[in-house]
Parts: C-alpha cells; sequence; structure tokens
C-alpha cells in the first residue's frame, strides 16, 4: 500500500457509515432521489467535495441505469470493494421497497377508478414537466434537438420496439457528438 | 410456469436495465410494450396504477421493474424484477468506475454524455406522452397532466405536492360526477 492509499484509506467511509448514508438517501428521496444523494454525499458525510460529485454524476448520466443506484455502485467500490457496492446498492433500496409494497397493499384496499386514473394523470405531467425543465436547461446544440425529437418520435409518437431505436439512435448520437465536439 | 413467469422477468428487465439511459423514466413505453402487449401480463389501466403506485413511493425510479414484478409474482417476483433490473447497469457501472476511474472527465466520458443526453431527455418526454395516454382520464385528466407538467416545469416545489393535489381535484370533480 503507497503513501497515497494509506491516507485515502484513513478517510474513507466504514461499512456501516455507507450503510446508513445510503439508507437515508433513499427513506429521504420521496419524489426523487437526486436532490438528496447530493446533501448526504457531499454535506452531510463529506464523502465528496463538489466536484468530484458532479464528475461522479456526470459518469453515472453516461450509464444506463438509476443515476443514484450508479452511484451507490461506484462510491461503494471505491471505498470499500465490491462488499461496499453491495451493501450501498441494498442499503439504497431497502426502505423504498418496503413502502413500495406497503403503498400497493393500501392502494389495493383503496383503489378506485379515479384515484388511480389521477395519480397516473399527475405523475405523467411530473415526468413530462422535469423533462421539459430539463431540455430548456441543458442548452443543446441544433442536431442534439435533433436526436431528442427523433427519440421521442420513435419511442412515444410512433412506439417503435427500443432495442432497434436506441441501435440506431446511439451511434449516431455519438457520431454527432464527436464532430460537434471536434468543433468548439 | 412459475420458473416461466421468473424467467421471463429476468429476461425482460434484465434486458430494459441495459436500456434505461438516464434511469427508468426513459424505459416507461418499452415496459409497457412488453408487459402489457406482447406478454399480456396485465391489461393497461392495471399497469398504469402499478405505475403510479411506483411514482408515489420514495426511493430510485427502477421501482417500476418491482412493482410489476410484485404484481404477477408476489414477493419473489419483486425481488427478481428488481435484481434483474439493477444487475446488469450495476455491472456496467462497477467495470466503469474500475476501468475509467483515471480517466474520468476525459474525452470519451464528455462525448458519450453529449450524445446521450438529448437521447434520454426525448426518451423521457416520450414516457410521459406514453404515460398521459395510458391514463385513459379523459380532458379533466389531460388538464391536470398538463397542469402538474407547468408547475413542474416552473417550480422547484416537491414532486409530490402538484401530484397530490392533483388527486385531490381530481377526485373532488370526480366526486361531484363532473366526469
Amino acid at each position: 500500500m503507497n503513501a497515497l492509499e494509506t491516507a485515502a484509506s484513513a478517510s474513507r467511509p466504514s461499512l456501516p457509515n455507507l450503510f446508513t448514508g445510503f439508507l437515508k438517501i433513499g427513506l429521504m428521496g420521496f419524489g426523487g432521489v437526486g436532490p438528496v444523494a447530493r446533501h448526504i454525499i457531499v454535506a452531510e458525510r463529506n464523502w465528496l467535495d463538489d466536484r468530484a460529485y458532479a464528475e461522479l454524476m456526470g459518469l453515472c448520466q453516461a450509464l444506463p441505469g438509476a443515476n443514484t443506484v450508479n452511484a451507490a455502485v461506484m462510491l461503494g467500490d471505491r471505498f470499500r470493494g465490491a462488499a461496499g457496492a453491495l451493501t450501498c446498492v441494498f442499503a439504497l433500496m431497502a426502505m423504498p421497497l418496503l413502502s413500495l409494497v406497503a403503498i400497493a397493499n393500501l392502494y389495493e384496499a383503496v383503489s378506485d377508478r379515479p384515484r388511480a386514473q389521477v395519480a397516473l394523470t399527475s405523475a405523467a405531467g411530473l415526468i413530462l414537466g422535469t423533462a421539459a425543465r430539463l431540455l430548456a436547461k441543458a442548452d443543446l446544440a441544433r442536431w442534439a434537438w435533433v436526436m431528442a425529437a427523433a427519440a421521442f418520435l420513435a419511442v412515444g409518437v410512433l412506439r417503435l420496439p427500443m432495442l432497434p431505436s436506441l441501435l440506431v439512435l446511439v451511434p449516431v448520437g455519438l457520431v454527432a457528438a464527436s464532430l460537434g465536439a471536434r468543433r468548439v | 410456469m412459475e420458473r416461466g413467469i421468473f424467467g421471463q422477468l429476468i429476461l425482460t428487465f434484465g434486458t430494459i436495465s441495459l436500456m434505461a439511459i438516464g434511469g427508468a423514466n426513459a424505459v416507461v413505453p418499452e415496459v409497457h410494450r412488453q408487459i402489457v402487449e406482447i406478454l399480456g401480463w396485465m391489461d393497461a389501466p392495471t399497469f398504469a396504477r402499478l405505475f403510479a403506485i411506483a411514482q408515489t413511493a420514495p426511493g430510485p425510479n427502477v421501482m417500476l421493474a418491482s412493482i410489476v414484478g410484485w404484481h404477477v409474482a408476489g414477493t419473489s417476483g419483486l425481488l427478481v424484477a428488481t435484481g434483474a433490473m439493477l444487475l446488469p447497469s450495476s455491472v456496467l457501472a462497477l467495470a466503469c468506475s474500475r476501468g475509467l476511474q483515471r480517466f474520468s472527465g476525459n474525452r470519451v466520458v464528455r462525448i458519450v454524455t453529449l450524445a446521450l443526453v438529448p437521447i434520454a431527455l426525448g426518451l423521457m418526454l416520450a414516457s410521459g406522452a406514453v404515460a398521459a395516454l395510458a391514463a385513459d382520464a379523459g380532458l379533466f385528466g389531460f388538464a391536470i397532466t398538463a397542469a402538474t407538467a407547468v408547475v413542474t416545469y416552473r417550480s422547484k416545489v416537491n414532486p409530490l405536492v402538484p401530484m397530490a393535489v392533483g388527486t385531490l381535484a381530481y377526485t373532488a370533480v370526480w366526486a361531484a360526477g363532473l366526469v
């Protein structure tokens, strides 16, 4: 173990510390875990500074899967290896899954037509609003707007199967992105 | 028969896991297509209800898989579907974390992000549109979808607030016999 690794291991969080941190992220993340995750990882536990957190999130966004799950895998692995990754993902998912089952049971008990439908109408609005806000903030180049529109048309309007759609969209996006990045 | 369901859950969500660019909000149309249209495990209103439950619960948005698994095969279905949804993307994340650690912030990651962000956002819009249609709640339902979308777009309130207000408004109108 070299000096750098010794220094890092002195400050690296223990498994119980990782467990309680991600348990809290899962439990407090009503309506999305993103903001809570940042608060706990950066402000409360000091596992990363803002810059390292932004870098981690950038990498998580480039990968499939929920960002917070990917962050749990990467942080757990970075601090405590594979056992750390497992601990973080388990802690993150445990409480949400329990409350999911509780809510589902409750819902079956009180379920009637209007409430079931309306919860969905507003959930749909939530996703649309979030997507619109992210699109507005993303400062996309013209080719990127075309890619977003193509993805929406293919999957949302034409209802094409997703795998072939992605097999076309992703390579085209990669080519466009590398051409765009070269020009800048 | 039982094994058939679990095998299918693993196959379906294991594949969807790797397509979930930007999280599970990108794959709602695909989950709907596979579960309702191809496998015929539930009708569209049931899927709509499960989706709403998954949105209400706290936690990462991959729980759409969990609730579908729970609906078709109980607790074991929930665990199998959740595992299938988490494992492939997590293994990929682990591999990238180890392989890319020293390159983080480098050109490849930047270009992949640049390419995937617009696709992910387009898919998210598609998910919202498909969910709005699946709700099938008439004109007033679309009005609530639009109102929630505008509130979410313009303000930073906790997403559960517009959801709760929308539900109350719709229930009130329904109780008054207007819908």
